[in-house]
């Protein structure tokens, strides 16, 4: 334990505390930091244009974190429905992606999306003459771009009690009476929940801070808070004031993990309880 | 900077002092640190067998990256640093950079008359020019007519260039580019006329492709946008793979940007960093940047040594320095490059 929490104290306590302090002083005039304390940078935050960037921000990844729990949950499904032999191969294939940079992979939906890009190339090739449809550089393919990467986690969330579940539970319940999708909305949803509120909270998590995606896919149009923060540290060298965003974005994090972690517990004392009762 | 508490500055000189006992190099060794690829690969090998200095050179991927670094250890830990001159004066304004001693470095005389009185810093007392050049339109000529004279041909294209345009997303660079076609200077700090500009960047969006630093030229070259917003060097780029894509500077005129070597206080072998500056500055290694990356150089006869096929070819590579000096140079903002900073998250915040 001691080890552990030496570890967790030097890496994640010790630096968070440091980015939590620096977001109380000011930014120096050439970009260092004037040790002079305020509230200004928090206040900041709630300015409509950094608040608007937050509920943009919010927007994109919940849609992203919706489409991949709806796509992950049906491929988790069909995965943990396929012959037991063959799982694992399907789960290798789900996760394979990871194997290659994350930076690749949006790379490569460029070059798929852009408008002289294999899309466009393969419809002029079919008979299409038109102007080519515009893909890129839209909320859509920042979108896309998300629940592309993150798909995995959800599938892997959602995987885990699916493949747990007995399949007895949703028999006894058809044997009952109940149609198909009473079932799977009776029985089958609520005992997976846990899983899909991790997925769900992975996905929100990682791309309401992604700040690569935005850039890459959205041609810099869109700002999300991880641009922000990225401008803040590395072109307007405002540490301060990047770091109160960070802070921000933090507590969030921790409140939706927390959120997850409650409501996950809560679900292994209801199938404890179950399994006593 | 004024109300630092010692404390604080204390801790953070402990931090830095750690950081380097533990990186460690030998005392007297030249830490070089520039862009990647922007000198010949060899540049400090070929050095240190030339003058018996050991030398390593390290890269930075921005200005403002290398700047957090000198800014939090006051400079410790370099030499010799390649930065953009707004960046030199700040670090001038700090203190931290070391007097060019032009007895040490007797190749300043190659540097054109004009390089040697830029508006930032003239006489070179506390920078060396390394590369210079300006900012303009680079586009398709068979595919954009008529061929574009303005900023606002940028910012509020023809009908068929809708949707292929980008526009440099640098924070300077992209209001430049509002403030020129505004008639306003590269260097304004009004807040009001930032407002003005940023409004109508603001309206440009609705007819751009995206912002692009880094790949507008193969953009070009692919046909995906026709008119793109760039640096004189990186049009040659596209230039290099279809000469149908030309540069131009708008009537209204356009920015002077140089980049520039300087010497840190805190250096612990300034001569060796002077000599370093020196090498550079030599014809043949200071031509290698205009021959290999297609960057004008401010020296002379680094200039008259390239082949007169590289001025056909790339014209903006043959543009005289008494032009280049004519624009304006890009200068520190000082404060006023926080307002720049919050006008360019409004811009790409807007939907």
């Amino acid at each position: 334990m001691a080890p552990a929490l030496l570890w967790l104290t030097a890496l994640m306590v010790v630096p968070c505390g440091l980015i939590l302090a620096l977001g109380f002083f000011r930014r120096g005039l050439y970009g260092g930091i004037d040790y002079t304390f305020t509230l200004e940078n928090f206040a900041l935050i709630i300015d409509p244009l950094y608040a608007g960037i937050f509920l943009t921000s919010a927007r994109i990844a919940g849609l992203a974190t919706l489409i991949a729990v709806v796509i992950g949950y049906a491929a988790a499904y069909a995965i943990a429905a396929a012959p037991r032999h063959r799982q694992p191969l399907l789960l290798f294939l789900a996760v394979l992606p990871f194997w290659s940079n994350y930076l690749i992979r949006t790379y490569a939906w460029i070059v798929l999306l852009n408008r002289e890009g294999l899309i466009t190339q393969a419809l002029r090739m079919l008979g299409y003459e038109g102007e080519p449809p515009s893909m890129l550089y839209t909320e859509g393919a920042v979108i896309t771009g998300l629940v592309y990467n993150y798909l995995p986690f959800v599938i892997l969330a959602c995987y885990a009690p699916l493949a747990r579940l007995n399949p007895e539970l949703a028999e006894a319940s058809r044997d009952l009476g109940a149609s198909a999708f009473t079932t799977f909305r009776r029985v089958i949803l609520p005992m997976t929940l846990p899983g899909i509120a991790a997925g769900a909270v992975f996905v929100f998590v990682l791309s309401v801070g992604n700040f690569i995606t935005p850039a890459l896919l959205g041609g810099g149009r869109f700002q999300m808070m991880g641009n922000l923060i990225y401008a803040q540290f590395l072109t307007a060298n405002d540490w301060p004031f990047g770091a109160a965003i960070s802070m921000v974005l933090i507590a969030i994090m921790m409140g939706l993990l927390t959120l997850q972690a409650i409501a996950a517990e809560k679900g292994a004392g209801e199938r404890r309880e179950g399994a006593n009762g | 900077m004024t109300q630092q508490n010692p404390h604080f500055r204390l801790l953070l000189a402990g931090v830095a002092a750690t950081g380097l006992a533990a990186a460690g190099p030998a005392s007297a060794e030249l830490v070089i640190s520039n862009w990647d690829g922007y000198m010949a690969p060899d540049a400090v090998t070929a050095f240190t067998s030339e003058t018996g200095e050991a030398a390593e050179m390290v890269v930075h991927a921005t200005n403002e990256e290398i700047m957090g670094k000198l800014i939090a250890s006051g400079g410790a830990g370099y030499d010799v640093v390649f930065v953009s001159s707004p960046f030199a004066e700040v670090l001038h304004n700090l203190d931290l950079l070391e007097p060019i001693d032009a007895g040490k470095v007797p190749n300043l005389v190659n540097l054109f008359p004009e390089a040697a009185a830029l508006p930032h810093d003239p006489g070179n007392t506390f920078s060396v020019p390394y590369a210079w050049g300006t900012t303009g339109l680079c586009y398709r000529s068979d595919l954009v007519s008529p061929e574009p004279t303005s900023w606002n041909d940028l910012l509020h294209p023809a009908e068929a260039q809708v949707g292929k345009v980008t526009l440099l997303g640098t924070d300077r660079w992209l209001l430049a580019a509002g403030l020129l076609a505004h008639g306003l200077s590269v260097n304004e700090t009004d807040q009001a006329k930032l407002d003005e500009v940023e409004a109508d960047l603001i309206e440009a969006k609705k007819t751009m492709l995206a912002f692009d630093d880094t790949t507008f030229y193969s953009k070009l070259v692919s046909g995906e946008a026709t008119l793109v917003h760039a640096w004189d060097g990186w049009c040659n780029y596209g230039i290099a793979e279809n000469p149908a894509i030309k540069f131009m500077i708008p009537s209204e005129g356009s920015d002077l940007w140089v980049d520039t070597m300087v010497v840190m206080k805190a250096s612990g072998n300034k001569d060796g960093a002077f000599k370093f500056i020196n090498y550079i500055l030599d014809a043949k290694n200071h031509a290698w940047a205009a021959e290999n990356i297609l960057y004008k150089v401010p020296n002379k006869p680094a200039m008259e040594s390239l082949s007169p096929d590289m001025a056909a070819t790339y014209p903006n590579m043959g543009m005289a320095p008494a032009d280049l000096v004519a624009l304006e140079q890009l200068r520190d903002v000082g404060e006023a490059s926080r307002a720049y900073a919050k006008a360019v998250s409004a811009i790409k915040a807007a939907q």
